[in-house]
């Protein structure tokens, strides 16, 4: 509510074209969010992507192959680790070790050197969000009822292919809620990204060049906002913000209720 | 049947493939922490020595110096944030797992779990709204206030949790023995599940110790060390963020002890909180 009274000021001025305006330029009176919206996609969106195959990977050895023991404790708890990491080392480790590694890839293929930009934020932001969706992915996957399993081996199926046509199936819709929820937890990551994104608040034009992503951008300039109308612009994109993530989230806890509603109903009859 | 015997072993095959893809993306996920952790106790463990507890930090240019007026203010910070969540967390997590049906419950439950996602630079905003434009400065109490905010979804999901689990016989045989209502909840309940509770503030504390953004434009950092909750503070994040960002090595050097500390306390956190949770399960 507070953010809607905040940045009344700054719709009245820009109103809906706020969105898809492209200037960003506090001197001028001019705000336009487009930059950094398509920033947080960019950077959340390629992201996901980079994680989603690690992720599937650890939920599959930690619920499927690797179920107890030694392994399953270790790299459990490797990721759980993973997630408890404040995000201001991850950007500072980002900072001095990830960058100068891309700046040295940059330079070999005769590209800008810059090392901060998109690419280094979706790496770094795939590393924070790994453990959210492979936790839950791999409580997903262990709940898959072994007697579906077992028919599948009873056939004659190998293991690659139980997986692929018993177990994904089943739990699709619980990795998906996890997936979504790293996609929520990404959009709203402020300080890693903010320090090695490069904070240039122009559209970016591609993955290896600076941008900027809305909560990096609220990090930066809200102190330092002179004027109502640039801090008014700056609640709005925290709304904006708010809304997305808040959306994401939603959804995809009501996934997860559902798929944890299907299978209380599915031991209720197994049992009786 | 040699067609079969072909596509038999052209499955086995497949098979044999995706696990070694598996064991292996599994592997190469776990690099980053590995390198991460390396790299925070190779470069962090030695910059902590006695001086970097004990001291503020130095102007620009001078060796030395440490961290103790960020130290202090997260303990400040952390406190404030515990002071206001625990109570309001414990029981709204209390009220959750007694009145499940009700509609207030629901409702509770949804701006819970809103809450919970809310990502943290716009609480921070929402504190600024709230206690820092209106009066003018930046305080550690805002910063305070930004930080319960986070701390109490966690706090009351995992008191709703533990109370869930509590057996309904002892709430009931308390009852029939004519304890009234309030002191059933405050001497049976409550020291039942209080390992439980605990691990959840534990896990709040955690959590917080390491935010940074709700911070940039409430408590705002400062290079001073204060105990007045009504002046702007330090802490270890804010800290490692503007260090980090500086170009002075010897400051990047703090940066990374601070980091070591950081995370060194997030672990042990973690630690205690899950070996709080286990001694409670043999309980049972």
């Amino acid at each position: 509510m507070s953010l809607i009274w905040g940045s009344m000021d700054s719709i009245k001025q820009g109103g809906l074209g706020f969105i898809t305006r492209q200037t960003w330029d506090p001197v001028n009176h001019q705000f336009g969010a487009l930059p950094f919206i398509i920033g947080t996609l960019l950077t959340s969106g390629f992201a996901l992507i980079l994680t989603i195959p690690f992720s599937l990977a650890i939920s599959l050895f930690l619920g499927e192959y690797f179920t107890e023991g030694f392994l399953q404790n270790i790299i459990k708890s490797m990721v759980e680790l993973l997630a408890g990491i404040p995000s201001i080392v991850y950007g500072f480790w980002g900072l001095l070790i990830l960058v100068p590694v891309i700046q040295k890839f940059q330079m070999k293929t005769g590209m800008m050197p810059y090392g901060v930009g998109i690419l280094a934020a979706s790496i770094i932001l795939a590393i924070m969000i790994l453990p959210y969706s492979a936790s839950i992915g791999r409580e997903v996957i262990q709940m898959v009822p072994s007697e579906l399993k077992e028919a599948a081996f009873s056939l004659g199926a190998t293991r690659f292919e139980v997986i692929k046509s018993v177990t994904v199936p089943y739990a699709k819709s619980g990795i998906f809620a996890g997936i979504f929820l790293a996609l929520g937890r990404a959009l709203g990551e402020t300080m890693a990204v903010t320090m090695v994104i490069g904070n240039s608040n122009m559209i970016p034009k591609n993955i290896f060049g600076p941008g900027n992503t809305m909560a990096s951008l609220i990090a930066n300039e809200f102190t330092e906002a002179t004027g109502d109308l640039y801090l008014s612009a700056l609640i709005e994109i925290g709304l904006l913000l708010f809304i997305i993530t808040g959306i994401i989230n939603l959804i995809s806890k009501r996934i997860i209720k559902r798929f944890d509603i299907k299978q209380k109903n599915e031991s209720i009859k197994n049992k009786t | 049947m040699k067609v079969s015997k072909t596509k038999l072993s052209l499955r086995i095959i497949k098979n044999n493939l995706f696990s070694v893809l598996v064991v292996t993306l599994s592997i190469i996920a776990c690099i980053p922490l590995i390198l991460i952790l390396i790299y925070l106790i190779s470069k962090g463990a030695s910059s902590i020595n006695l001086e970097f507890i004990i001291h503020n930090p130095k102007p620009v240019g001078e060796p030395g110096g440490g961290v103790l007026n960020a130290i202090i203010g997260s303990g400040l910070l952390v406190l404030i944030a515990s002071i206001l969540s625990i109570p309001l967390g414990v029981s709204v997590g209390m009220y959750l797992s007694e009145f499940r049906k009700t509609k207030l419950a629901g409702f509770t439950r949804f701006a819970i779990d809103l809450l919970q996602g809310i990502p943290s630079i716009v609480i921070g905003i929402v504190a600024y709204l709230w206690l820092v434009k209106p009066f003018g400065k930046f305080t550690a109490v805002s910063g305070g206030v930004a930080l319960a905010m986070l701390m109490v979804p966690v706090v009351a999901k995992s008191t709703e949790e533990t109370l869930k689990m509590i057996p309904g016989s002892l709430k009931e045989a308390s009852l029939a023995l004519g304890v009234p209502y309030y002191k059933t909840v405050l001497k049976v309940i409550l020291p039942t599940g209080l390992s439980g509770i605990i691990t959840g503030i534990l896990l709040g504390i955690a959590r917080i110790a390491g935010e940074t953004a709700p911070l940039l434009f409430t408590a705002f950092g400062s290079p001073f060390l204060t105990f007045n909750v009504l002046k702007p503070v330090n802490s270890l994040p804010l800290l490692i963020f503007n260090y980090a960002s500086s170009p002075y090595p010897d400051w990047h050097r703090l940066a990374w002890g601070a980091s070591f500390l950081l995370v060194l306390l997030v672990l042990i956190l973690n630690l205690v909180a899950k070996w709080i949770s286990k001694k409670r399960k043999i309980k049972f």
